[in-house]
C-alpha cells in the first residue's frame, strides 16, 4: 500500500509497444468522439439544407469571418511553436507563444460575440401598409437588442411605433419573400398596431440561423475551454517547468492537439456557414 | 473537476489534506493516492477505481430499483385501469400533485412520464452504469494487472457527472408539468410540444440530464480504452486478455463513437425547447388546432436518425459486458477453457463494427426510402451472426465440463437461453415486412426485455455473486442466492413471455388502459379478452418478481458484514489476475506488479487434471 | 515525437511556417472562389469543400503530427473516419427517395 505502487505507468514516458504516453492516447480518443459530435451536426446541416426551400448564401459578414479564420489559424501555429520551444528548452519563447495563443483565442471569441450581437439587432418585420402586407428586413432605430412584437405590446412600456431602416435589396433575408419596394431604402415609421410579426435574426428565425448558432456556439465553447487550459499552462508553466518539464511538454502537446482540432473544425465551418 | 477543492470546508484536517493533494497533484499526476487521506477523499471523492466502481454500483442499483418501482405502478394501471393504486396512490397524489394522481388514480400524463422515465432510468442510469461503470471500473484494471485507471481524476469526474445527471432526472418528476413524457426515445416533434405551457418542462430537464450522462459516458470510455491500451501488465498481450476485458473494450468504443451524435441531437432538441428553433419541427405543424408559431423547415426524421445512431449500439453496450461476465463465470465454473476464445473476441469486434450500421431498422415505418430499408435489413441480419457465434460458443463451453452449480453459475446458465429467446424474437423485427405488423407492439417490449432483463440483469446478478468475495472478503449466502435465482427465473418468464402473445394480437406498447378500449371495439381490429387477462397475470408476476428481489437485497447487505469469510484470496479457484490481489484489493491493487505468463482460462490443463493455472504463474 | 533532436525540431518549425502560409493562402482562395459563379452552385460547394479538406489535411498532418504517428493512432483515426462517413452518408441517403421526388 505504499504510494510508490500507485504510480500510474506511462503517464510521462511512452509505453514501449504502443510508443505512446497515456495522455496522447486519451486526447486522440477524445478527439474521435468530437469528430462524431461535429459530424452529427454537419449531417444535420446537410439534412436541413437539402430539405429547405431557400438557403441564404453570403448572409454573414465575410470579411469579419475571414479575419477570424486568420486569427484562429495564427493561434494554431503559435501553439505548435510553443510546444517546439519547450522541446528546444527555450522556456521564454514558450511563454511568449503561449501568451500569444491565449490572446488570439480571446480575440476570436470577442470578434465572434460582435458577430452574434449583429444578428440580434437585425430584424425581419411583416406589417400592413395601405392595405398591403409588406415584409422587410433591416434595423430598428437605436439598435435595440432582440425585440419582438411582445416587447412592443408590453402593457407596462408600450411602444407606439418603430423607425425602421430597411436593408438594401438583395441583402440579408434568408428564405422566401424578402420583398422590399423600390425607393424604400430610407427609414420608415411603422405603427405597432400595423405589425404582424417582428423577429430578430436569432436562431428561431430560420433553420440556417439555428444550425449557425448551434455549430458556432459549440465551437466557441471549445475555443473558450481551450483558451482556459492554455492560459492555465501559461500561468503554472514556470513552476512545472522546474519540477517536471517532461510532463509539461506532454501536456502542452496534448492541449495543442485539441487546439488544432478546434482550428480544423473552423476550417470547415467557415466555408459551410459563411461562403456557401 | 474541482471537487477536491470543494470539500475544503469540511474541517481543518481535511483542508490540509486537500491542499496537500492539490499541491502534489500539480507536481505529479499519478501520485494523488494518499492512503492516510480522510473520509471524504477515501469514500466520496475518491480516485481509486475500486471505490468509484462501488459508487457506480450502489447508485445504479438504487436507480434499478426505482425504475422497477415505476414499472410496478404502471402495471397496476394496465391490469386495473382507472382504479386507485393501493397504498402508493395517495402518496403519489400528495407528492406529485392532484393533477397527476387524483384520488390515487394514475393520470395519463403520469403514466406517460413513468413510461418514459422507466426506460430512461433503466437504460442510462441503471444498466449501463452497472455493467460498464461498476463492473468495468472495478474489474478491468484488476484483470489487466494495472494499479488503477489511466486517468484516475477523470474517472472520479465521470462518476460525479453521472450522479448529477441522475439527480436532474429525479428532480424533473417534481417540477410543474412533471417529468418527460414522450417515451425514452423522445421523438420530435412530440417531445417538444408535449408540455408547451412550460418554458422549462420535464423534457428540458431530460435533455440536460442526458447531456450530462453522455458526457460522463464519454469521459468513462476514453479512460477505459486508454487504460486497456496502455496499462496492461507485462505479458498481458491482446490475446491473453480475459474476454470480459475485450467486451468492455468494444463497449467503450461503442460509447465513444455512438454517443456524441445523441449529444448533438440533445443540444438541438434543447434549442428547439428553449430557443424556439425548428431543427426537428416541420413546416406547417398544427397543435390542438393552432398553427405552431415557429419558423419550421426542420426534420423529425433527423432526430430519429441521430437518436438511433446511439440507441442501437446502446443495445450492444447493454449486452456485451453481460456476455463478458457470463464468459468469466462459465469458464470458472465449468473448470475448462472457454471454447473458441478467439471466435468470441472476433465476434465481439464484429458486433461492435456492425452495430453502427444497423440503426435504421428501428425506423422502417417512418417512410424512409425502400432502398435504404433493404440495406439496413441486410446489415441487421448480418449482425445476428456474431451474436449467435457468441451464444453458441458459450453453450459449447459447457460440454464436457465438471460444472459447479454455484449461484453465479446458475444466473450465467440462465442467461444463455434467455438471451437466445430475446435474440431470436428480434429477427422478425429486423425484417421489413414482418416489422410492419409487430412494430410498437408488446412483442417489441417482450423482445428487448428478454435481452435486457433476464439477459443482462441476470448476468449482472451473476457478476455480483461472483466478484462479491473479492470486493468484501466475504461470501454471499448460497442458499438465499439460489432462492433469489429460482424465483427471479420463474417470474421473469411469466412477465415477459405472455407479452409476445399480446403483441402478436396487435396490442400497442403505449396504451394507457392496457388496450381495454381496443378490446371493447371488438371485431378483427380488437384485442381479445385473453390478451386483456394476460395484463393481469403479467402484473401479478411483476409484483412477485419485485418481492423475489428482497432475499437478494438482504443477502447483499447482510453478507457485507456477516457473510462467511473467504478462505483465500482466490475462493473460486480462478485463473484471471483479479484473484491474484489481496482481498479486498488495496489502493494500488497488487502487492507487487504482476506479469501474465499464459492465457486467461487455463483450467484442467496438464500437468494437473482438474487443476488450474493462474495467469501470473510462471511457466 | 518524443526523441527528436534540436535539429529536427528546428527543421519542423520551418515546416510549420510553410503550412501556416499555405493555410492563409487557402483561406484567401476559398473566399474569392465563393464569389465566382462556376455555373452551378454545387460546383462552388465542391470547390470550397475541396480547399477546406486540403487545409484540414495540412493541419492534421503537420500541426497534429499525423504524418509520422504511431500505428495505434492511425487505426483510431481510420475507424473514426469510417464511422463519421457512415453517419453522414447513410443519414443523407436515407432521405434520398424523398429528395429525388421533390418537385
Amino acid at each position: 500500500m505504499s504510494s510508490a505502487a500507485m504510480e500510474i505507468p506511462y503517464s510521462v514516458e511512452p509505453r514501449p509497444d504502443t510508443g505512446l504516453y497515456n495522455g496522447k492516447v486519451g486526447i486522440w480518443l477524445f478527439l474521435a468522439s468530437e469528430v462524431m459530435l461535429f459530424g452529427a451536426l454537419f449531417s444535420s446541416y446537410i439534412m436541413l439544407r437539402v430539405g429547405s426551400d431557400a438557403w441564404p448564401v453570403h448572409m454573414l459578414n465575410v470579411p469579419i469571418g475571414t479575419l477570424n479564420t486568420t486569427v484562429l489559424i495564427t493561434s494554431s501555429i503559435t501553439v505548435v511553436l510553443a510546444w517546439a520551444a519547450l522541446k528546444l528548452k527555450e522556456f521564454n519563447k514558450f511563454r511568449l507563444y503561449m501568451g500569444l495563443t491565449v490572446v488570439l483565442a480571446l480575440t476570436f471569441a470577442i470578434i465572434k460575440s460582435f458577430e452574434y450581437r449583429s444578428k440580434f439587432v437585425h430584424y425581419a418585420v411583416e406589417y400592413t401598409h395601405n392595405g398591403q402586407v409588406i415584409e422587410a428586413t433591416g434595423h430598428i432605430e437605436g439598435s435595440p437588442w432582440n425585440w419582438s412584437l411582445k416587447t412592443l405590446q408590453n402593457p407596462d412600456h408600450p411602444i407606439e411605433s418603430i423607425v425602421f431602416h430597411p436593408d438594401a435589396a438583395g441583402h440579408g433575408h434568408p428564405g422566401e419573400g424578402a420583398t422590399i419596394h423600390a425607393g424604400e431604402h430610407e427609414a420608415v415609421t411603422i405603427a405597432t398596431k400595423d405589425i404582424h410579426k417582428l423577429e430578430s435574426f436569432g436562431p428561431w428565425h430560420h433553420t440556417y440561423l439555428a444550425i449557425y448558432f448551434t455549430l458556432t456556439g459549440l465551437h466557441a465553447l471549445h475555443v473558450l475551454g481551450g483558451a482556459a487550459v492554455l492560459a492555465w499552462f501559461w500561468i503554472t508553466g514556470p513552476a512545472m517547468w522546474r519540477t517536471d518539464p517532461e510532463r509539461l511538454t506532454n501536456r502542452v502537446e496534448v492541449t495543442g492537439l485539441f487546439w488544432h482540432f478546434v482550428d480544423l473544425v473552423w476550417i470547415f465551418l467557415f466555408p459551410v456557414l459563411y461562403l456557401l | 473537476m474541482g471537487k477536491p477543492i470543494a470539500n475544503r470546508p469540511f474541517g481543518d484536517g481535511l483542508m490540509s489534506h486537500a491542499a496537500a493533494t492539490v499541491a502534489s497533484a500539480t507536481g505529479s499526476e499519478g501520485n494523488d493516492a494518499h492512503h492516510d487521506s480522510g473520509f471524504w477523499r477515501k469514500y466520496i471523492f475518491s480516485t481509486d477505481h475500486k471505490v468509484i466502481g462501488i459508487q457506480y454500483g450502489l447508485t445504479s442499483l438504487t436507480f434499478l430499483l426505482l425504475g422497477f418501482l415505476l414499472m410496478t405502478l404502471m402495471r397496476w394501471q394496465l391490469a386495473y385501469p382507472g382504479e386507485p393504486i393501493p397504498l402508493l396512490g395517495p402518496v403519489l397524489e400528495k407528492v406529485l400533485g392532484q393533477g397527476m394522481a387524483f384520488k390515487g388514480i394514475m393520470s395519463p400524463d403520469l403514466y406517460n412520464s413513468f413510461g418514459a422515465m422507466h426506460g430512461t432510468i433503466m437504460v442510462f442510469l441503471a444498466i449501463v452504469p452497472l455493467a460498464f461503470g461498476a463492473f468495468g471500473n472495478y474489474v478491468v484494471p484488476l484483470q489487466i494487472g494495472a494499479p488503477d485507471m489511466a486517468f484516475p481524476r477523470l474517472n472520479m469526474a465521470s462518476y460525479w457527472v453521472y450522479f448529477m445527471g441522475g439527480v436532474i432526472m429525479l428532480v424533473s418528476f417534481f417540477i410543474p408539468g412533471g417529468a418527460a413524457k414522450s417515451g425514452w426515445t423522445s421523438y420530435s416533434p412530440l417531445a417538444t410540444i408535449a408540455d408547451m405551457g412550460h418554458r422549462v418542462d420535464g423534457q428540458t430537464l431530460w435533455l440536460i440530464g442526458m447531456v450530462l450522462l453522455i458526457t460522463s459516458s464519454l469521459l468513462g470510455s476514453v479512460n477505459f480504452i486508454a487504460t486497456i491500451i496502455q496499462l496492461r501488465a507485462p505479458g498481458m498481450t491482446w490475446m491473453r486478455m480475459p474476454f470480459f476485458v475485450w467486451a468492455q473494450l468494444v463497449t467503450a468504443f461503442l460509447l465513444l463513437l455512438a454517443f456524441p451524435p445523441l449529444e448533438a441531437a440533445g443540444l438541438m432538441q434543447l434549442m428547439d425547447n428553449l430557443f424556439d428553433t425548428s431543427f426537428f419541427l416541420p413546416t406547417g405543424l398544427v397543435v390542438s388546432g393552432n398553427p405552431l408559431a415557429v419558423s419550421g423547415g426542420g426534420s423529425p426524421l433527423l432526430w430519429q436518425h441521430l437518436f438511433w445512431f446511439l440507441a442501437h449500439p446502446e443495445v450492444y453496450v447493454l449486452i456485451l459486458p453481460a456476455m463478458g461476465i457470463v464468459a468469466e463465470v462459465i469458464a470458472n465454473n465449468t473448470r475448462k477453457p472457454l471454447f473458441g476464445y478467439k471466435s468470441l473476441v472476433y465476434s465481439a469486434m464484429a458486433i461492435g463494427f456492425l452495430s453502427f450500421i444497423v440503426w435504421a431498422h428501428h425506423m422502417y415505418l417512418t417512410g424512409m426510402g425502400t432502398k435504404i430499408s433493404t440495406f439496413f435489413q441486410t446489415t441487421t441480419m448480418m449482425i445476428s451472426i456474431p451474436s449467435v457465434i457468441i451464444v453458441t460458443t458459450l453453450f459449447i463451453s459447457l460440454w464436457g465440463g465438471s460444472i459447479r452449480f454455484t449461484t453465479p453459475m446458475l444466473f450465467a446458465l440462465a442467461f444463455l437461453p434467455m438471451f437466445g429467446i430475446g435474440g431470436l424474437t428480434g429477427l422478425p423485427l429486423g425484417f421489413n415486412a414482418t416489422d410492419i405488423q409487430l412494430h410498437d407492439t408488446y412483442y417489441v417490449i417482450g423482445h428487448f426485455h428478454y435481452v435486457v432483463a433476464p439477459g443482462t440483469i441476470f448476468a449482472i446478478f451473476a457478476g455480483i455473486y461472483y466478484w462479491f468475495p473479492k470486493i468484501t472478503g466475504r461470501h454471499m449466502s448460497e442458499f438465499w442466492g439460489k432462492v433469489h435465482f429460482a424465483l427471479s427465473f420463474v417470474f421473469m418468464n411469466l412477465v415477459f413471455a405472455p407479452m409476445f402473445l399480446q403483441g402478436l394480437e396487435g396490442m400497442h406498447r403505449r396504451m394507457y388502459d392496457g388496450g381495454a378500449t381496443y378490446a371493447a371495439a371488438g371485431g378483427i381490429e380488437g384485442l381479445s379478452q385473453f390478451a386483456l387477462k394476460l395484463n393481469v397475470s403479467i402484473s401479478h408476476a411483476a409484483w412477485l418478481l419485485g418481492w423475489a428481489q428482497v432475499p437478494f437485497i438482504i443477502n447483499l447487505f447482510w453478507s457485507i458484514w456477516k457473510g462467511r469469510k473467504v478462505e483465500s484470496d482466490n475462493p473460486w479457484e480462478a485463473t484471471t489476475l483479479e484473484w491474484a490481489t489481496p482481498t479486498p484489493p488495496p489502493h494500488g491493487n497488487f502487492a507487487s506488479p504482476p506479469t501474465a505468463h499464459r492465457g486467461p482460462y487455463e483450467y484442467s490443463q496438464s500437468p494437473a487434471p482438474n487443476g488450474f493455472t493462474p495467469q501470473n504463474e510462471p511457466a | 515525437m518524443s526523441h527528436e533532436h534540436a535539429h529536427d525540431i528546428k527543421q519542423a518549425t520551418r515546416k510549420y511556417i510553410y503550412v501556416f502560409l499555405a493555410l492563409l493562402l487557402g483561406t484567401v482562395i476559398t473566399v474569392i472562389a465563393s464569389y465566382i459563379p462556376f455555373g452551378s452552385h454545387a460546383l462552388n460547394i465542391a470547390v470550397a469543400l475541396f480547399i477546406a479538406s486540403c487545409k484540414a489535411f495540412l493541419v492534421a498532418a503537420y500541426f497534429m503530427h499525423l504524418i509520422s504517428e504511431k500505428r495505434m493512432i492511425y487505426g483510431l483515426v481510420a475507424a473514426t473516419g469510417f464511422f463519421f462517413l457512415g453517419l453522414v452518408l447513410l443519414i443523407v441517403f436515407s432521405d434520398a427517395d424523398q429528395l429525388m421526388s421533390r418537385p
